[in-house]
């Protein structure tokens, strides 16, 4: 007995940029006294106004008892839409039907006042987020008990630890009965124990027949908890269909970002015994990627041309963090190398780094003397993501393990 | 059960905001019982500013009214600056509070959806509770100086609610200019230090409708909405002697109207916006 709970039409927000160079905020004074000066001018001109669209023609439905995953890179337009959806922020163009009661929770405590205490901030917050004086009352002892605060309920809440302030306000708004519920990456506070009840409470209001929307960067969460998804990327929706597959076309997506960095070729290029051309990042799997999920063996190509004969070549690869912490090189073994153009591959099998961004060094050397040196210039992610695949086992590593052997092929082009 | 059904879409005008006002009504009483309870638990003073206030400003503006007013007797003088203080600071913490109420709960602006009209009316409501407070004041002084009140009485309700519908509609066309010219903070107290002045409060209306006060002033002056305001709480309470003509009195009632017409109606076209430019 399923129906249609949210239909989204061509749906559009635009936002426009003015470029203020006085003041944080618009004073009635700057107003008048522009005004003024452009009708000095002469011609009523506007000042320059640029258009930013946050949502670009966005349509899609969604039936009732659907666990919907919203995703996408920062500034695609996932928080607008769950804004819009939930009448925070009008649409500039298109339409959005809801079949059902809302409840949104886009930020955790939102109306929590420290000087109150816990019981009083409960019902505050129950009725900022919609409920009735009575609901509250009935379900006051349930949402004590899962915030686990009773013995602070009439300390005023500025006193709690961030930990009990965020049960708390997960506590109330996990009590709402609504038809659909709008949730935003509310569950990045707090440990894992919170996040594991948070995600647990979800899919119970969900288990009801209720329609939950969800917007999270946690890709292992979204997975979790959602059957469908929706992939936004700047503003318009790049695809919908079951939750895997949408995963798979995000990290797809982010793959494309820059791979394969073309070295500039050097002014004295002739001079030299040789020279890099182009650093290719790839899966394991060969494909191309600028984003390595985390724990994720990798490869680096470094394809490059040999001018001189050489006897004792070795090519070194040093991965960085951002910090220059120097984290790991690796060297090729010492050849003897004919001209010609060839590709060094370097496996990264068991190089467990933390997720963030890393930078990665070449060096092209003969004995001791280097003749061609690349830094500050290829950079590569190892994300959150975990993957299509889902290895229970994975946890985020903090400091990296280093093992001695990184093998290395050489072939010739 | 039936479901609510929503249409949200570029032009969403007023269908259902009145239903939903209805439905969120229990808002109201949530977020002025918050800044009570909050102002209460952090002064030390905190339920007798909601006297002190009052108190000071009668002593004040009685003492004012003695020396100035000839032959006023200090029961009158502050009988009539007691009547007249506390509609008067009904209004003026009514405006003041509730035209920056939608910067001061930004947070909630952006991140619940709840008829925006609730948050400056609920800060109206605040007001109306130290005015109660007040009224017992009045009551006090009044028991003390042994006067009791004719049946006009009965007509304070209206002028009450009268008081409130200004405070509604200016404070709702400042709220929502606020959000858009964040200078607008600077001139709500300077309004209410001019009002002050132009307001009978240290002086009555007699001393205006005189002879030797040009016509234009005194049509000038009615055009404040606390003038017919305060004329009528004196009338009610302590039987003076309602001073203005009939027009004074409709350009007095007609300004209050006008003023909520308009100030509703600015609320509501700017309110879609409010969470994009707070």
């Amino acid at each position: 007995m399923s129906y249609t709970a949210i239909q989204v039409e061509n749906l559009t927000k635009q936002y426009i940029l003015r470029h203020q160079q006085v003041g944080s905020y618009t004073a009635l004074r700057d107003v008048l006294v522009d005004k003024v000066k452009s009708y000095a001018k002469g011609k009523f001109t506007s000042q320059t106004k640029e258009t930013f669209l946050a949502l670009d023609d966005v349509s899609f439905s969604i039936q009732s008892g659907d666990r919907v995953g919203i995703i996408g890179r920062n500034g695609a337009g996932k928080s607008t839409l769950l804004k819009v959806l939930s009448r925070i922020v009008a649409p500039t163009k298109g339409r959005v039907t809801l079949d059902g009661r809302i409840a949104s929770l886009l930020e955790v405590g939102t109306g929590f006042h420290p000087e109150l205490s816990g019981r009083e901030n409960i019902y505050l917050n129950g009725a900022i987020l919609g409920m009735s004086r009575a609901e509250i009352d009935r379900k006051f002892d349930e949402i004590v008990a899962f915030a686990e605060v009773e013995r602070f309920l009439d300390t005023p809440v500025k006193r709690y630890s961030s930990g009990m302030y965020v049960r708390l306000a997960f506590a109330v708004a996990a009590h709402l009965e609504p038809e659909i519920l709008i949730v935003d990456e509310v569950l990045a506070v707090g440990d894992a124990a919170f996040q594991k009840k948070c995600l647990g409470r979800m899919k119970e209001v969900a288990g009801e027949g209720r329609t939950v929307i969800f917007v999270s960067h946690n890709m292992e969460a979204v997975q979790k908890l959602c059957n469908t998804g929706i992939l936004l990327h700047k503003g318009k929706l790049v695809k919908e269909g079951t939750m895997d597959s949408v995963i798979k076309a995000y990290l797809e997506q982010n793959a494309s970002a820059q791979s394969i960095f073309e070295i500039e070729k050097p002014a004295d290029a002739a001079e030299r015994a040789g020279y890099a051309e182009r650093v290719i990042i790839r899966n394991a799997d060969e494909s191309v990627t600028a984003e390595v999920p985390v724990a994720s063996p990798f490869m680096v190509d470094v394809e490059f041309i040999i001018q001189r004969e050489l006897d004792h070549f070795i090519v070194g690869a040093g991965i960085m963090t951002m910090m220059e912490l120097p984290f790991r090189t690796a060297w090729s073994l010492p050849e003897r190398i004919k001209p010609g153009k060839y590709r060094i591959r370097f496996h990264f099998d068991d190089v467990h780094l933390a997720p963030g961004m890393y930078k990665l060094i070449i060096g092209l050397s003969n004995h001791e003397s280097s003749f061609h040196f690349i830094d500050n210039f290829v950079y590569f992610d190892i994300s959150e993501a975990v993957g299509a695949k889902l290895d229970e086992r994975v946890v985020n590593l903090r400091s990296g393990l280093i093992f001695n052997q990184v093998k290395t092929e050489l072939i010739s082009l | 059960m039936t479901r609510p059904k929503t249409v949200i879409d570029a032009t969403n005008g007023s269908t259902g905001y009145w239903k939903d006002l209805w439905a969120y009504r229990g808002l109201f009483y949530f977020l002025a019982w918050r800044d009570l309870l909050v102002r209460y638990k952090q002064t030390v003073i905190g339920v007798a500013w909601a006297v002190i206030r009052p108190l000071l400003t009668i002593v004040v503006f009685s003492f004012f009214k003695t020396f100035l007013g000839t032959g006023v007797s200090v029961e009158n003088a502050v009988l009539g600056v007691a009547v007249a203080t506390i509609p008067w600071q009904l209004f003026s913490s009514a405006l003041n509070e509730s035209s920056n109420s939608l910067i001061a709960n930004a947070n909630l602006i952006t991140k619940v959806y709840f008829p925006r009209m609730i948050v400056p009316v609920s800060t109206i409501i605040v007001s109306i509770v130290d005015f109660l407070i007040s009224m017992l004041i009045v009551a006090g002084l009044l028991i003390y100086f042994g006067h009791t009140p004719t049946w006009n009485i009965l007509y304070l309700p209206a002028f009450l609610i009268l008081t409130i519908l200004a405070a509604i509609g200016s404070g709702l066309f400042l709220a929502a200019l606020n959000v858009k010219y964040r200078d607008f903070r600077y001139v709500v107290p300077f309004i209410i230090q001019l009002g002050l002045f132009v307001s009978p409060i240290a002086f009555s209306s007699t001393d205006v409708y005189q002879d030797n006060v040009p016509a234009v002033f005194q049509r000038l002056y009615s055009l404040n909405p606390m003038v017919a305001v305060i004329d009528g709480f004196r009338w009610c309470i302590l039987g003076t002697e309602f001073v203005a003509d009939q027009i004074g009195l409709i350009l007095s009632l007609g300004v209050t109207v006008v003023m909520l017409f308009v100030g509703v109606w600015y609320f509501r076209k700017t309110e879609r916006g409010f969470a994009d430019i707070i």
